[in-house]
């Protein structure tokens, strides 16, 4: 337990310190993003790393909680941080009412239904003009203010976003090392003795499902009020795979993978600006290669070659590895 | 327009529509059956069909026939080295890791056409004209026959090539029980290799009759694949006559739903069949109940 | 004490278990033996709820228990061991054997993440005690290891421990003795004991002959899914019947 106390220090000091290199421009705000996806993939990786439930569906989930804060700020003047809370809420019901069917869903099934669930949601954003202003997006979003500060810039930004991330962070953590997060593993690994045991999969999938969505709805909001204007297309089924993506390169059942992973994901495209929107070819070849040489991800991956490595140079001076 | 003249209006458009959809349709289930893979890849295929086909044209100045069936080929080539590359090397399949990699296949193969192409919108010549035909008081286009004819000689082909080649048995076969079908002698990798050359000539011929209706670019394979899996699902995953109805029904409903109540809305009708067949009849309208499929 | 009363399972046309009626009295080591395909592991998986019967009822202390699903089974203190070992692969030894108390502990999610201490307090209740079974599997120094690292001997007795966790009234052992060496048979036979002298009622399917004739107080025969017979085990070396079933069995 204490070194993995030890270890969120050490991540939030880096937190931290990443302003002091970097207080400006549009490195900031390539880092305000990290803090966004970082907390979806982290969300995702509940479900899917630690359950074991893909999900293809998230970024609905992550659009109704940007849409609900925008249009309950614009149209109805409610306080910035009130209409987030509603946001969470509904989201969290609707993924709690939709858990219960869709997670008797298994491998592929699951795959498509969710996926089909995250499409219906954007077709909804994109057609309910009236509300959420079409295609061409919802602006006018007003910021979110506490105690006389207004976040309105990259750096206000940057510690509002990281704030909410590292404390999601910590609570995910809490929670795969307690009961539920042994039950959540225990349910990937052996579905049938986990139920012998008294775990009760079906309630906790769903639990985790709404969990998930409750997670990615609170970056939607956040992700409104600092841009202050949304469009669907920021909520699609690329963004979705996306955030698959992240999880797995950053390594499945890991929450500092999550973080890893959405950091790669979105600072290398932004490093390779010559990618352009080419970038789908390397998530593409990154999806397939990974799967297929390094399921396990970065965060396990790495360490498993480094040992590999050990182990032969070892054995070639004669040790015992 | 009366209200029955738009019916049958909608009717008939929908009917070809829904004959795309059961296309890409089979083509999921014959690799879901020799494989109990769903291949998320399956649309990119179908948009292979298309760019292929008008790359034979524009850029090869080949005649459209010649052009179609280079496409068909090439198609059937990038399934099978799809399945090579990606399927075959993997020494424990999970789902999870077979969803993420046709999944990373199917945006692999959009980024490269990307590339290798535009992202712009093609349209690809009509069969035959486009001077529409008077049927009763709705009225069709050549293009509609043509996908109505090729469609039923496709399925035929298909079914007769699955009843009577030893082939096509020996994939039966693999579909009824895997490790029998290996004891007996039958090469299942083989008959996987197939499936997937089988489903790519499938999926290309649905994106190639269609292209001239509703022109074709790197991303069409997205919606046409996902509508051809709700085909599938709602014909029971089953290659034959579930999954051709599955089309059809899923093409009118969509065509009647757009014409009646909100074109806006019609991607989304597809979907909320797909979510409610799963909810409520995971074996499909009609397919007989089976336990496994969830 | 558990009685089974006119179990009977259809799958399709099949008729795998045909009527089957005993009682496991409490305190007892119940033994259920048969050839293959006599509908032994069907048996299991109706009484601990993964199967549904065609009819029949599943009564545990008083308490129908029928048509409950599995996971409602560990909280009445029933629990099981599988043929081919069942364990978190992903996990470490210890905490194998604290998911075992995952019935028995009732942190939710908002309570784990926010590290409540009612929480903490459970979390460490726990682990104690699941220690404490470690120690009485005799697994104890294995604790940190990954689950996935050990032989298929100490998973067998992992699986033990963990399912003594749970808090049983009733444990149903599935083949426990099936891939064990000598050894580890004697091993398990005084962990079998052991475990009915804290009270637990066990019954076990085994094809151990030996094991079964040793540690068992009583004695099902089942054979194509009718019971053949039932008694002490020197009544059943004795039957006829029971010898001419497994003599035609080869």
């Amino acid at each position: 337990m204490n070194r993995e106390i030890v270890k969120y220090l050490l991540l939030v000091v880096v937190v931290l310190f990443i302003p002091l290199l970097v207080h400006e421009g549009y490195m900031l705000n390539v880092m305000v993003f990290v803090g966004i996806h970082a907390m979806l993939a982290l969300a995702l990786n509940l479900l899917l790393g630690y359950a074991g439930q893909i999900s293809l569906g998230q970024a609905g989930f992550f659009g109704l909680g940007a849409y609900v804060s925008g249009i309950l700020t614009t149209s109805f003047n409610l306080d910035p941080w009130i209409a987030m809370i509603i946001a969470a809420i509904f989201v969290t019901l609707l993924a709690f009412v939709i858990g219960f069917p869709i997670l008797k869903l298994k491998g592929h099934y699951l795959a498509m239904a969710t996926l089909g669930l995250g499409i219906i949601i954007y077709i909804v954003f994109n057609e309910a003009v009236d509300h959420t202003g079409g295609p061409s997006g919802l602006s006018g979003i007003p910021n979110l203010k506490i105690a006389g500060i207004v976040f309105d810039n990259d750096l206000k930004n940057y510690f509002l976003i990281w704030g909410f991330t590292l404390v999601s962070i910590g609570l995910s953590l809490n929670l795969v090392h307690s009961r539920i997060g042994r039950a959540l593993r225990s349910i990937h690994d052996s579905e049938v003795a986990a139920r012998v045991m008294g775990v009760n999969a079906r309630i906790l999938k769903v639990q985790i499902f709404a969990l998930s969505a409750c997670i990615s709805a609170v970056a939607g909001s956040l992700y409104a009020h600092t841009m202050t204007f949304i469009a669907p297309a920021s909520f699609g089924f690329n963004f979705s795979v996306e955030l698959v993506t992240m999880v797995i390169i950053g390594g499945l059942a890991s929450i500092y993978g999550s973080i890893l992973g959405a950091a790669l994901l979105t600072m290398l495209p932004e490093l390779l600006r010559t990618f352009q929107d080419y970038d789908i070819i390397v998530y593409g070849l990154l999806l397939i290669v990974m799967t297929m040489y390094m399921p396990g991800g970065l965060v396990n991956g790495i360490p498993a070659v480094f040992s590999r490595l050990k182990g032969k140079s070892k054995r070639e001076g004669g040790g015992d590895a | 327009m009366e209200l029955s003249d738009q019916i049958a209006q909608y009717l008939l458009s929908g009917l070809s529509t829904g004959a795309i959809y059961a296309l890409i349709g089979i083509g999921f289930a014959i690799i879901y059956n020799s494989t109990d893979i769903i291949n998320f890849a399956q649309g990119e295929l179908v948009m292979l069909g298309g760019m292929f086909t008008l790359f034979f044209m524009e850029k090869m100045k080949l005649p459209l026939p010649v052009s179609i069936l280079l496409a068909v080929l090439a198609t059937i080539g990038c399934g099978a080295l799809f399945e090579r590359l990606t399927i075959r090397p993997l020494k424990s399949p999970t789902p999870l890791g077979l969803i993420i990699i046709t999944i990373g296949g199917s945006i692999l193969i959009r980024g490269i056409v990307m590339l290798v192409w535009d992202k712009d919108t093609h349209s690809l010549p009509a069969f035959s004209g486009s001077e529409p035909i008077l049927i009763g008081s709705a009225t069709i286009l050549p293009q509609h026959l043509w996908i109505f004819a090729l469609t039923a000689v496709a399925i035929a082909a298909n079914k007769l090539f699955f009843q009577y080649t030893i082939t096509g048995k020996a994939m039966r076969a693999c579909a009824v029980n895997r490790r029998a079908a290996g004891l007996v002698g039958i090469d299942v990798r083989r008959m996987v290799f197939f499936s997937f050359a089988i489903s790519g000539g499938l999926g290309s011929l649905a994106g190639i009759i269609v292209a001239p209706l509703t022109m074709t670019s790197y991303d069409v394979g997205v919606m046409l694949g996902l509508k051809g899996f709700c085909a599938a699902i709602i014909g029971g995953l089953t290659g034959g006559v579930g999954t051709v109805l599955g089309g059809l029904l899923l093409g009118i409903l969509e065509s009647l739903g757009a014409g009646l109540i909100s074109s806006g809305y019609k991607d989304a009708i597809a979907f909320i069949i797909l979510l409610l067949i799963l909810f409520i009849r995971p074996q499909g309208l009609f397919g007989r109940a089976q336990t496994d499929r969830v | 004490m558990l009685e089974v009363v006119g179990i009977t399972q259809r799958f399709g046309g099949i008729t795998a278990l045909d009527d089957i009626t005993f009682t496991a009295a409490k305190g007892d080591i119940t033994g259920v033996i048969g050839p293959n395909g006599a509908g032994k592991t069907t048996l299991f998986n109706i009484v601990t709820g993964l199967y549904t019967q065609t009819s029949g009822t599943v009564i545990l202390d008083g308490a129908d228990i029928s048509r409950l699903p599995a996971e409602k089974l560990a909280s009445k203190g029933l629990v099981r061991t599988f043929q081919n070992i069942e364990l978190f692969a992903s996990m470490t030894v210890l905490e194998n054997v604290m998911l075992g108390l995952h019935s028995r502990s009732s942190s939710g999610i908002l309570a784990c993440m926010g590290k409540m201490p009612w929480h903490l307090k459970e979390e460490q209740r726990i682990r104690s005690e699941a220690l404490k079974w470690l120690d009485f599997c005799g697994i104890a120094e294995l604790a940190e290891q990954k689950a996935s690292s050990l032989s298929f001997g100490k998973g067998r007795f992992l699986e033990i421990a963990r399912a003594m966790a749970v808090g049983p009234v009733i444990m149903l052992m599935d083949e426990p003795a099936a891939g064990l060496n000598n050894r580890e048979t004697g091993e398990l036979a005084s962990l079998i004991r052991k475990i009915r002298d804290t009270g637990v009622t066990v019954i076990l399917v085994e094809h151990d002959m030996e094991l079964v004739m040793d540690i068992c107080d009583r004695i099902i025969v089942l054979n194509l899914g009718k019971k053949l017979a039932e008694g002490t085990p020197r009544e059943i070396q004795e039957n006829p019947a029971v010898i001419a079933a497994y003599l035609g069995e080869g």
